[in-house]
């Protein structure tokens, strides 16, 4: 690629409110400066994860370059960046946003601001992100765009009169989309001549090419045999090949130069050299300062994942090495638990984050993954003035050495319509929510702002918000430190015996109905024995709740139709299957998905 | 003439006036034209198969459904008489004709009885009409009492009786009140199986939550609780052994040598090949199975046994595949699943135990060579110490409490 004038380039990035159509409008940029043609379109190009098209999420930050031929008769470099719109993964956005010059903000025009577009661009414009609303699904017979744009310009206060009115499903007024790309979002700055200086907001594990980072350059320039150096980590290595995003594959060049978006392969091998945020620089001529902003993520939830077959857990070691290197924030830890044997205890941003790891761990590395009830960090307070941050309720200290303990609280903001507001309050009340305060952002709609603390919203938390809103409640949260709180430990007991990894951190004032809860789930979930099965919720030495599985009395195999011998053998193999699937505690076989599935109690 | 391998000889005829409410048997209403059809392409597969299988003897033939005596008696007689011309039956070969009452009547039966067919298995499933209304029956308990009494007339002297236990609000009263008029007809086999409410009957629809609610321990609402369902089971057996009936299989009650030699061919793996739509076979110890589709069927699409027995071309698919290969195959009717031995082993213990007398040891050593102990030693153990086996010099069995939970137990075989 010949050397690129820096003032044709617009690197951007599309955020939205989950839903409002931020992969589609990305797909149909794509296809629009005709890198692929709508033959070659798979819907979404840049969810390329199989989870990710399934879910309809983005969860990894994507970016593809594109060549735009704008109606001054100019061609422009877009670089996009598709970001994550999931609150838990706030920090990856965040990195994506720094390599941004601009965001398109696409808000729905019949559902208008939700509670992630509010994050969102708050988020951007602590970037200095120019922000360029489109106004999308104007093809739909609710959609108010007049409405959504008053809406943008009194709540967010950007002037939106301008804003592109397009269906990014049916393709309408993208080209205005893009015309407003050339005009609208500024120029990169940077000199090439300055000492390398380039932002790693993501990275990808290749078995052939190691580890390869995308950056964008801010000063400087960097190509092959450059040795470079990772300015938080330390470690440096020499550039083996850079390049730049095509759609789905890379495409190497020279040198990548300020201003420009792209990828650098450097015979790294160790998956922890390159952290998202940290900053690439010379080794021989190294820039000043680090680019701002560089944090260490921390996770917020923690569960344990043990392999279902234990001799595979060197297998899931590597496996999460190799994710840890895409995930910053995924950590992990060797732990073991007397039900379930080896593992490690992982910390993750969240439960969606969890729960795409472990899919993940499940399908891409085809592990058969048991994972425990996920929980918070505790802060446990002894009486001899130690501080323990208890992230594996069976690490209790006894008791009688605690002298109080603090969980984690956040800061939640609920938007939702104002039909719905008695039963979200009512939900915050439950998960013992502390209201703070309410504003009309329109005559139907509010803002509900709560102290909440976070174990309360682990599990079920959006769930419930979307289900007892009939999905008209939008939600977004930050942590805000630690606050005392009296809780306990519940153990579980089936058949007498206490099951390690059933037990958690729960609310004293909350702990008797979710033990009784969580003994109806397991009653569901453990299948019948050929003897009766105590399942028990105790706290200390006592029984708060108990449930029993009755004992199996008759299953008898069917008929034998015309010597139809395979319709058996597929019984007595889906059976066969079924107890694969399960762990036996003491003479009691589990299944392993009722090791999390108790967590999902909300029962509205 | 000793020296032929025993085959058995499936016959699928799969129409019915009716579909029953339970069934989920492969069966539809038609009409006569396609009764026609269809006899003409069982016997274009009877004579195909019986061409390439000139080293086998067939020692029962077992015509079931649907109704096969739905069909008109020259259908069944062209039928039989196929079997006879093509191949070489051996001359006490049991001969079952599975029918319906109210579809019975005497001209039909002599002209079984003519076609060589020497035992009746009738569906009856209750003696309560209210019970036969709900199931979806033709027929009443007196028409059926009327055709056996035909039957006995006519001289068969070798006839089942198909029963049902565990409908919708039966209580154990009721079932003893069926098996009772049943006893009193002195017929020389009884099948009594438990309803298993299947996915996509009308029973489903309306059963379906109750069954499962009772499979995880609940109360169910209309269907017998478990525990009468089992007292049914064990007074089944009380009741039949009083009058000389002896269980022989999970489901099978006979008199002294009267237990359906057929049946007992399925669970002991020998080798049968199935005609007509659907039909399973296993032949070489492979397992294959014609296609469901009638259209299909009446094109000519059956599987071919050249694959199986490695001679001329193979008409339709390849040899061996895998289990997955077979299972996508199957769904088109076609394929081929060549056991393997730790499968055919499986089937040994899976289907052997359904017998009363069990499996032997002595058997399995001399089926596969080594000692059953080897692959089955632990389950052996552990069912035996649950006491849901128990073993008698070389035989190795369920025990009461076993066959009720029999399913548990056969799935430990799987290796």
């Amino acid at each position: 690629m010949a050397a690129t004038d820096q003032s044709k380039i617009r690197n951007f990035c599309i955020i939205a409110h989950i839903d409002h159509g931020k992969s589609t409008l990305a797909d149909r940029i794509i296809e629009k400066t005709g890198l692929l043609t709508s033959r070659e379109m798979q819907a979404q190009v840049l969810d390329n994860m199989e989870l990710e098209r399934e879910r309809g999420i983005t969860i990894k930050a994507q970016t593809v370059r594109i060549v735009y031929r704008a109606k001054d008769g100019e061609e422009y470099i877009f670089n996009l960046i598709d970001t994550p719109g999931h609150v838990d993964f706030n920090y990856e956005v965040s990195r994506s946003l720094a390599a941004c010059d601009g965001a398109i903000l696409v808000v729905d025009a019949a559902q208008g601001i939700e509670a992630q577009t509010l994050a969102n661009v708050y988020l951007a414009l602590d970037h200095d992100l120019d922000v360029l609303p489109v106004i999308n699904k104007i093809d739909l017979p609710s959609a108010e765009p007049e409405r959504v744009i008053e809406e943008i310009e009194d709540v967010i206060g950007l002037e939106a009169q301008d804003a592109p009115r397009i269906s990014a499903k049916t393709g309408l007024n993208i080209e205005d989309v893009l015309e407003q790309i050339v005009e609208k979002i500024p120029a990169p700055g940077g000199n090439p001549e300055n000492p390398l200086q380039a932002l790693i907001f993501d990275s990808l594990y290749d078995s052939y090419k190691g580890v390869i980072v995308f950056c964008r350059i801010k000063e400087g320039r960097v190509k092959v045999g450059t040795t470079i150096k990772m300015m938080a980590t330390g470690a440096s290595a020499d550039v083996v090949e850079v390049g730049y995003f095509g759609a789905g594959q890379f495409i190497p060049c020279e040198e990548l130069s300020a201003g420009m978006v792209g990828y650098i392969t450097a015979s790294l091998k160790n998956v922890r050299d390159t952290q998202v945020g940290d900053t690439v620089t010379d080794a021989d001529r190294p820039c000043s300062a680090p680019l701002p902003g560089y944090k260490k993520v921390n996770s917020m939830v923690f569960c344990g994942m043990y392999p279902a077959d234990g001799a595979k857990y060197p297998d899931l070691r590597d496996a999460l090495e190799k994710l840890q290197l895409n995930d910053a924030a995924l950590q992990f830890e060797p732990e073991t638990s007397i039900a379930l044997g080896f593992g490690f205890r992982c910390g993750f941003l969240g439960l969606l984050h969890l729960e795409i790891i472990q899919e993940r761990l499940e399908r891409e590395y085809g592990l058969d993954l048991v994972t425990t009830a996920p929980g918070v960090i505790y802060k446990v307070h002894k009486a001899n003035g130690e501080i323990i941050e208890l992230t594996n309720p069976s690490n209790l200290p006894d008791p009688a050495e605690i002298e109080y303990m603090e969980e984690p609280m956040v800061s939640a903001e609920i938007m939702v319509t104002s039909e719905y507001i008695g039963a979200i309050m009512d939900l915050c009340q439950e998960r013992r929510g502390i209201y703070i305060s309410m504003e009309y952002m329109e005559e139907t709609r509010a803002l509900l702002k709560y102290e909440l603390p976070l174990n309360e919203i682990i599990y079920d938390f959006f769930d419930a918000l979307k289900s007892r809103s009939r999905g008209y409640a939008s939600f977004d949260y930050e942590m805000k430190g630690y606050a005392r709180s009296e809780l306990v430990k519940l153990d579980i007991l089936i058949n007498k015996e206490e099951v390690d990894a059933l037990s958690f951190i729960v609310h004293s004032g909350t702990a008797y109905e979710r033990g009784r809860k969580m003994c109806e789930k397991l009653k569901e979930e453990i299948p019948r024995h050929l003897f009766e099965i105590p399942i028990q919720a105790a706290i200390g030495s006592k029984v708060i709740a108990r449930e029993t599985v009755k004992a199996m009395r008759k299953d008898v195999l069917a008929k034998c139709y015309g010597g139809d011998i395979s319709r058996k053998r597929k019984l007595l193999e889906k059976q066969k299957e079924g107890k694969k699937r399960m762990r036996q505690v003491g003479n009691v076989e589990v299944p392993q998905k009722a090791f999390m599935s108790v967590l999902k109690l909300d029962d509205r | 003439m000793t020296d032929k391998k025993e085959l058995e000889l499936y016959l699928h005829i799969p129409f019915c006036i009716r579909k029953c409410n339970y069934c989920d048997f492969l069966s539809m209403p038609a009409d006569e034209g396609v009764y026609i059809q269809y006899a003409d392409m069982l016997l274009e597969e009877l004579k195909e198969k019986a061409g390439v299988c000139r080293e086998y003897q067939a020692i029962t033939v077992f015509l079931g459904g649907g109704t096969p005596s739905l069909l008109p008696e020259g259908q069944i007689s062209r039928i039989l008489g196929g079997v006879q011309e093509y191949f070489s039956l051996s001359p006490n070969a049991e001969v079952t004709i599975e029918c319906n009452p109210g579809t019975l009547d005497r001209q039909k039966l002599s002209a079984y009885q003519k076609s060589g067919v020497n035992r009746l298995s009738i569906g009856l499933q209750s003696a309560i009409n209210q019970e036969l209304g709900l199931l979806g029956r033709i027929h009443t308990f007196q028409q059926f009492e009327e055709n056996f009494a035909l039957a006995r007339d006519i001289g068969f002297q070798n006839i089942n009786i198909d029963l049902i236990s565990g409908l919708p609000r039966q209580t154990l009263r009721d079932w003893e009140y069926t098996l009772e008029k049943v006893m009193d007809l002195e017929p020389e086999h009884i099948s009594a199986y438990s309803l298993i409410v299947e996915p996509g009957t009308p029973f489903y629809e309306t059963y379906g939550e109750d069954e499962q609610r009772r499979e995880q321990g609940g109360h169910p609402q209309y269907l017998p609780e478990e525990e009468t369902e089992r007292d049914m089971y064990q007074r089944t057996k009380a009741l039949l052994e009083e009058k000389g009936y002896r269980r022989y299989e999970i489901s099978n009650y006979a008199r002294q040598g009267r237990e359906c030699r057929h049946n007992i061919g399925y669970w002991r793996r020998t080798p049968y090949l199935g005609f007509g739509l659907g039909s399973a076979s296993l032949l070489e110890e492979t397992r294959f199975s014609n296609p469901s589709s009638l259209k299909e069927y009446l094109e000519g699409n059956y599987t071919r046994l050249g694959p199986v027995l490695h001679k001329g071309p193979s008409a339709k698919g390849t040899g061996a595949a895998s289990e997955r290969e077979w299972q996508e195959r199957q769904t088109e009717g076609e394929g081929y699943w060549k056991l393997s031995r730790e499968q055919q082993m499986e089937e040994f213990m899976f289907l052997g135990l359904r017998m009363a007398e069990g499996v032997s040891k002595v058997g399995f050593q001399a089926a596969f060579g080594i000692n059953m102990e080897g692959p089955y030693g632990k389950p052996l153990q552990e069912f035996q110490k649950q006491g849901l086996l128990a073993q008698q010099g070389d035989a190795v069995f369920l025990t009461e409490e076993g066959i009720a939970v029999s399913n548990y137990v056969l799935g430990g075989f799987l290796l």
